[in-house]
């Protein structure tokens, strides 16, 4: 580690009704690479804002270069080298790499733009990341990982010397991440400063140098990440130590009748010859890697995408196992199966609408008279729900969207629960959800299960795999390579069936 | 739980509301002639079409679609039943069912190109426009009966003639007709289960199909009711137009789509009401007929018109862009 090239001291940021940043300091060294983590809405991303001139400070001074300086735009902050990698990937798709790189600053001759050079120049700047990626190709032609390696190399591009990398790893394979660890020690060897937003505490040991901690809005502390553990870490986030140990056996009855069994699905690429059996309590895991087709084995369950060939077999409410027809969802809701997408905003509920008429969204027929809605039963059954889940929410009728992660996911849950769905798919149950909100949800598919629902819960987080499942199955590239019950699963032997056809 | 109550300033429809008054009484104190009942009168009775089309269009409107074919589709049922009527001697009663039974068909298929086939709906719906003026053009232009001819009689829906000539009363009846329909429409748009899908297709489609929703059929129901509405609407067109021309009938529709966002329908969908929509005519209407009355031809009406739904849309952004920051 170098000098400090970034200090930020003191910042206090205020909204309507919100002390987003109460003098919170910070700083950046050359050559280090420096997390930056907390639970959601602990005030990571309103701090980077700040930096990057999206927001501007109430008081406190951010330091750069030895310089006190206030960017009041992004534009600025990029001029000057401090950019910004976000998570949401802002690309054009039908741009090439080259055009992408050099958007809004495209080289000229005359009054063309000349490709030529600026394919010339991104073919250099991928030669110095060390990456294989043709300037000529389309954006929306390559997969998520290398697209953010274009977004690195426009950063890089803008003479960046402290690049910010927004939870760079979310949507990313693990061989995708450790293609981006290669190319962030790299630039930390170049003698930039590196600020790593991430939620993956395996990847803050590995990748950091030392981590600052945020909690609500305010400034924790500063560690050395390889002088600290995991705990200290986790403990400082949330000022209190939590359950992370796993499930030590099944808690399935032995004698548990199968509810669901499926055989022989095929569905495209991503789903080839998947069989599994779901048993009555139980919560099955579904792990894998990014792309391993785990949505999309679910999405053809449910009938939410066309599938192939395949046999589905549900019990019925007369406790007899037989062939069902799934070409819908509306069928597979039907036959008592619900599905809670990963991605709550675009697939599970409608944010702009309030939590009654997300809860009711399934179920409509119970609450219509002939033509018309019975809201007053609609708001029973909601308040019902908001009571028994726990739902923090002010009132039956407020804006989904005005809820956080967490409420959000149980106002679906309520969704599937009205409907009296005996099979309930959870898809990433906890993504985007913060540690506390987390806990709740556990407890809340645990009791789930133990009233006798059946649970596929498709996660990305092994902690969350080891801690949830009775028995896990494993996928990798569309096929299932394994099926082990939780008293045999380790981390170790999870990952090896989840990378076995991969090389 | 108390659930707070909006301030009736920061609705849409309030704020249009004040403004239909404020144009009645700014016309009526600037001109004489506008402020004369036989004036308020033939305004309601053109109001009447816009209105109606502009009642089916909110639905898709909500949906976030749009349905380009109301124009030139409520022309092209008028011209058919005046044909038959006058051509082939049915009974009027028999074209206006004609009339409603032909928009029924045109929404059916703008529903099924777009709610099954995932056409666009501006697509779709641009071509149902073409193919409805070109129908339509097939006819001759002919006169629906007037007033005194045999069948006139329907025109008595929209307006009560009693006594003859010069001399007779009239009663804008039509206006109560349309306040009823609004009221059922605004009803069905919250209280029953097509008014809650209409509004969830338009909020998160994605999501409503996921619910086990048939959004297909809902959104090609969707469509129904807006071609309903039109055939509705072919009836109002022709007891004002004395002679409906064939080739005409394009443009109408964005009397009754800027209608509905006057009223207040969010841009993007998701978000609508049928009371909106009412005012929201009314404004337009206003700007159409009041505006010649002081002194603004009828190409100022159109700037005017344009103008006022920027600042509409603006405000539904704005709005948007304020609960989105909160």
């Amino acid at each position: 580690m170098g000098e400090v090239i970034l200090t930020m001291k003191d910042i206090d940021k205020s909204f309507p009704g919100v002390h987003a940043l109460d003098h919170v300091n910070f700083e950046v060294k050359r050559g280090e690479v420096h997390a930056l983590m907390g639970e959601n809405g602990a005030g990571k991303s309103t701090l980077m804002k700040v930096l990057t001139g999206i927001y501007q400070k109430d008081s406190g001074s951010i330091v750069y270069k030895g310089k006190e300086t206030e960017f009041h735009n992004t534009r600025e902050a990029q001029d000057a080298g401090v950019v910004i990698v976000h998570q949401e990937l802002n690309m054009v798709g039908d741009l090439t790499v080259a055009q992408n790189i050099f958007i809004g600053r495209e080289p000229k001759k005359g009054f063309r733009i000349d490709d030529k050079k600026m394919i010339e120049e991104s073919k250099k700047l991928f030669q110095e990341l060390n990456i294989e990626i043709d300037p000529r190709e389309k954006m929306h032609n390559l997969t998520v990982g290398k697209q953010q390696m274009c977004e690195i190399a426009k950063a890089i591009s803008h003479k960046a010397e402290v690049i910010i990398f927004d939870e760079p790893s979310a949507a990313l394979t693990e061989k995708e991440i450790a293609d981006l660890f290669v190319i962030i020690r790299d630039l930390r060897e170049k003698g930039l400063g590196i600020v790593y937003i991430s939620h993956r505490m395996d990847e803050i040991k590995v990748i950091t140098d030392r981590v600052t901690v945020m909690r609500d809005g305010g400034y924790v502390g500063t560690l050395i990440t390889k002088d600290s553990t995991k705990e200290d870490i986790i403990n400082m986030m949330v000022g209190r130590v939590i359950y992370e140990d796993p499930k030590q056996h099944s808690m399935v009855a032995p004698d548990a009748p199968v509810v669901l069994k499926v055989e022989h699905l095929n569905a495209g690429k991503m789903v080839q010859d998947v069989s599994f059996e779901l048993r009555k309590g139980e919560i099955l895991g579904f792990s894998g890697l990014m792309g391993a087709g785990r949505t999309e084995t679910a999405r053809a369950l449910f009938g939410a995408d066309p599938k192939q060939s395949g046999k589905i077999s549900v019990m019925g409410k007369d406790g007899q196992l037989r062939e069902v027809t799934i070409n819908s969802p509306q069928d597979a809701v039907k036959y008592g199966i619900g599905y809670l997408s990963e991605d709550r905003r675009r697939y599970g509920c409608v944010v702009q609408k309030s939590c009654i008429e997300n809860t009711t969204l399934a179920t409509m027929e119970q609450f219509t008279k002939g033509f018309l809605i019975d809201s007053a039963k609609e708001k029973e059954v909601t308040e019902k729900y908001i009571k028994e889940l726990a739902t923090k929410t002010p009132t039956a009728d407020q804006l989904v969207v005005n809820l956080s992660g967490g409420n959000q996911q149980k106002v679906v849950i309520a969704k599937w629960l009205t409907r009296d769905s005996d099979i309930l798919i959870f898809d990433e149950p906890t993504r985007g959800i913060d540690v506390g909100a987390k806990n709740e949800i556990y407890k809340l598919m645990n009791k789930l299960a133990a009233e006798g629902k059946s649970i596929i819960m498709i996660s990305s987080e092994m902690t969350e795999v080891l801690r949830m499942s009775d028995r896990i199955i494993i996928m990798c590239e569309g096929k299932v390579t394994g099926n082990i019950d939780i008293s045999e699963a380790t981390q170790e032997n999870i990952m090896d069936k989840a990378t076995r056809s991969i090389d | 739980m108390t659930k707070k109550k909006k301030s009736i300033l920061s609705d849409q429809r309030f704020i249009v509301l004040l403004v239909v008054i404020a144009l009645t009484a700014i016309f009526s104190f600037m001109s004489k002639e506008f402020r004369q009942y036989n004036t308020m009168l033939s305004l309601l009775d053109f109001s009447y079409y816009d209105l109606l089309m502009a009642i089916g269009v909110t639905f898709p409107l909500i949906t976030g679609g749009v349905d380009l074919s109301i124009g030139t589709g409520m022309v092209c049922y008028a011209l058919i039943g005046g044909t038959l009527i006058r051509s082939h001697g049915i009974p009027v009663i028999v074209a206006m069912l004609v009339c409603v039974l032909l928009g029924v068909l045109i929404g059916t298929l703008n529903g099924v190109l777009i709610g099954v086939m995932n056409l666009p709906p501006f697509l779709a719906t641009l071509c149902t426009c073409m193919i409805t003026r070109g129908a339509g053009s097939l006819c001759t232009a002919t006169p629906w009966p007037g007033l005194t001819q045999e069948g006139g009689w329907f025109h008595s829906i929209f307006k009560l003639t009693i006594g003859t000539g010069r001399s007779a009363d009239r009663y804008p009846i039509g206006f109560l007709w349309m306040v009823i329909l609004v009221l059922l429409m605004e009803f069905v748009l919250n209280h029953t289960k097509f008014g809650r899908y209409t509004i969830a297709i338009g909020s998160n489609k994605e999501a409503a199909a996921l619910s086990g929703i048939n959004v297909k059929f809902y959104h090609v129901m969707v469509y129904v009711v807006c071609g309903l509405f039109t055939g509705l609407a072919a009836i109002a067109y022709a007891a004002v137009t004395p002679t409906v021309q064939p080739g005409t009938g394009a443009g109408l529709e964005m009397d009754a789509i800027g209608g509905v966002f006057v009223g207040g329908v969010a841009a993007t969908g998701g978000y609508g009401s049928v009371l909106g929509t009412f005012v929201g005519i009314f404004v337009i209407m206003l700007l159409k007929t009041g505006l010649p009355y002081i002194g603004l031809q009828a190409n100022w009406q159109q700037i005017i018109t344009g103008l006022v739904l920027i600042v509409a849309v603006l405000i539904d952004i704005i709005k948007e862009k304020k609960a989105a920051a909160l």
